[in-house]
């Protein structure tokens, strides 16, 4: 639902009908209202025939990358004598996205049971919660739940009187962004730096503590409960696009925008209506100038792409951009993008591990030249050499974070040069005013 | 929906940063914190694995993360010194120096930048007599800093004191904010 606003009647609330209901939140409160009722059927159920319902739904991962999650658990192969591993990702830290903080602070049980549902179907014993150290709300509520569902036998040596052993623990960061990445999230939860590690060997070959390892995005794990409840075939027709997009996903709306918030709707649903009617369209007096849709690190769109856009995996790439995590960043006509684009690069330079040359100083020169044209004291020259580094940086590293600083750098010199031109050839930037009637 | 519902925590008491740093150092997982610790050990595989959550742990009941610390830490988990601070260096939430009683940390990321997260910046340095982001007010009570995306984007601009998490501050609110904590 639209949180913290009233939910909206054209969005579908199936991960998110519990926001601001802080009785969901015990034990108590989650099971009168159906939890761990897919734990419960899951547990009858043979681990292989979890996954090729999941597998069936066509369910993505909800992180970013959008792999499909029914196949990313059929790697991890019975009976080959390894402890398995579950790590859920909730180090949530793409700029524009905390749709995961909403998940995990008001449904803490859905995670908890999430989590058993996956580690059950990889055949793991033991799953990590990796949560991002500023989250002590989210923190603070999984913590609790993992609590109650070990004292109430959910969870624990033998799960729900299954026999299983399914152990979940919290784990907290420290502050890093790049412990996102699957492979620095796996090397910070052994006790390291947050590097991110070489592939292959990928996790599921040798992940965490060098064990079969699978990792999944919280929205992820969470939207495998109503799956098994309701089958593969409900969640398909979740779709208004196409069959390769199935189910709600869960949008983070924050910018220049009426009522930021979380939102729920449904694959392919039109993001013009999404953005001007759930949102509640652009400030008083304002008009929107561009929309990053998936956290800073996708491509901006304008607003035509964006209003042609149908909100799913293929619709964003359509439109020139990616669907990511989900964090929409709207922006209006009062904001210089080249500002914006600034302290996104300065965010990256801030968050690179330092590992690869070309990142370490690639987002550095990045946010030097983009904050030396935001001052005015940029040439055309550096148009072209921004370019030219943003090349350098793209595919030549150990992870996507040097990527995802040229992203919003070559995407905003391609699509609005004129206001970095207009910087570079002495015109301050003026906002539009806005006009107020 | 009532306002406790959306605000933060209890925020720990913090012993006095700036006494501590110069006080000899005393262990810190000794009875209590140590049977913590040695829970937590039995859900990794490794020791090593123990070591963020312990460093947390130092970290809550000293303020700080000091040399000392990192080399009684090192030797719970059977690593060296040098490793510990290699970790503790990596992270940004690990203080590796006192810090004031309060220390606030406000987004200023892109989503919070474009809601006018500069300002609420400006007003907390105004309003703490801190001067400078990192620097510690004359009291010892404040230190704030700029922190990148807190993650409460639609929730601008999101501010944290301590472990307490505030969300929608705004200039206006910053001195009643800030007289609440004394």
């Amino acid at each position: 639902m639209g949180y913290p606003h009233e939910p909206h009647q054209r969005e579908t609330t199936v991960l998110s009908r519990y926001f601001g209901d802080a009785e969901a939140r015990s034990l108590d409160g989650w099971k009168k209202r159906g939890g761990y009722k897919a734990l419960e059927k899951a547990l009858g159920m043979a681990p292989a025939d979890i996954v090729n319902i999941v597998k069936e739904s066509g369910l993505r991962g909800r992180g970013g990358a959008g792999f499909p999650t029914g196949m990313k658990w059929s790697f991890m192969k019975p009976g080959d004598g390894k402890p398995h591993y579950l790590c859920c990702n909730a180090d949530e830290s793409e700029p524009g996205t905390f749709k995961d903080r909403e998940l995990m602070r008001w449904t803490p049980h859905a995670l908890v049971e999430g989590c058993a549902i996956g580690a059950y179907a990889i055949g793991a014993e033991t799953a990590y919660v990796y949560i991002r150290g500023e989250f002590t709300e989210p923190l603070y509520w999984m913590e609790q739940a993992v609590k109650e569902a070990y004292a109430a036998g959910i969870i624990g040596k033998n799960a729900m009187g299954s026999g299983k052993r399914i152990d979940v623990h919290v784990h907290k960061g420290a502050g890093a962004y790049i412990c996102g990445e699957e492979t620095a999230l796996m090397n910070s939860l052994e006790g390291r730096r947050g590097n991110p590690r070489i592939k292959p060997p990928f996790p599921a070959v040798s992940g965490v503590f060098g064990m079969p390892t699978t990792i999944n995005n919280v929205e992820t794990l969470i939207a495998a409960a109503p799956i098994l409840m309701k089958g593969a075939d409900w969640y398909k027709k979740m779709s208004l696009s196409n069959p390769k997009s199935t189910g709600t996903k869960l949008y983070s709306v924050c910018g220049n925008v009426y009522r930021p918030g979380t939102y729920e709707v449904v694959m392919g649903f039109p993001f013009k209506e999404f953005l001007y009617d759930l949102c509640g369209g652009p400030l008083h007096g304002r008009k929107f100038k561009a929309v990053i849709p998936g956290g800073a690190s996708v491509p901006i769109q304008t607003m035509e792409e964006a209003e042609a856009t149908l909100m799913d995996y293929e619709g964003f790439v359509a439109h020139g951009s990616m669907l990511g995590s989900g964090g929409v960043i709207v922006i209006d006509d009062g904001q210089s993008m080249v500002s914006v684009i600034a302290r996104i690069a300065r965010f990256f330079a801030h968050e690179s591990c330092a590992q690869c040359t070309q990142c370490r100083e690639g987002t550095a020169w990045t946010t030097k030249i983009m904050e030396r044209i935001r001052d005015g004291q940029g040439t055309m020259e550096d148009l072209d050499t921004l370019l030219d580094i943003a090349d350098q940086m793209t595919g030549k590293t150990i992870c996507v974070l040097s990527d995802s600083c040229a992203v919003p750098v070559v995407s905003g010199i391609q699509k609005f040069r004129s206001e970095f031109e207009g910087l570079i050839q002495g015109r301050r930037f003026h906002p539009v005013v806005a006009a107020v009637a | 929906m009532t306002p406790d519902l959306i605000g933060g925590l209890e925020s720990p008491d913090y012993a006095s940063h700036d006494r501590a740093a110069h006080e000899p150092y005393t262990l810190v997982f000794t009875g209590e914190v140590k049977r913590e610790l040695d829970e937590l050990l039995t859900r990794y595989p490794t020791k090593m694995a123990a070591l963020l959550p312990a460093l947390w742990i130092l970290q809550r009941e000293r303020g700080w993360v000091s040399e000392e610390g990192m080399v009684e830490v090192a030797e719970l988990l059977e690593l060296t010194p040098a490793y510990v601070k290699g970790v503790v260096t990596f992270y940004t939430m690990y203080h590796q120096h006192p810090v004031g009683k309060y220390f606030i940390q406000v987004c200023t990321t892109s989503p919070c930048g474009i809601c006018g997260a500069e300002d609420v910046v400006k007003a907390f340095l105004r309003h703490t007599n801190t001067g400078e982001l990192g620097l510690t007010s004359p009291d010892g009570r404040f230190t704030v800093i700029e922190v990148e995306c807190l993650g409460a984007c639609g929730f601008a601009t999101p501010v944290m004191v301590n472990e307490e998490f505030i969300e929608s501050v705004t200039p206006e609110k910053v001195p009643d904010l800030l007289a609440r904590l004394a």
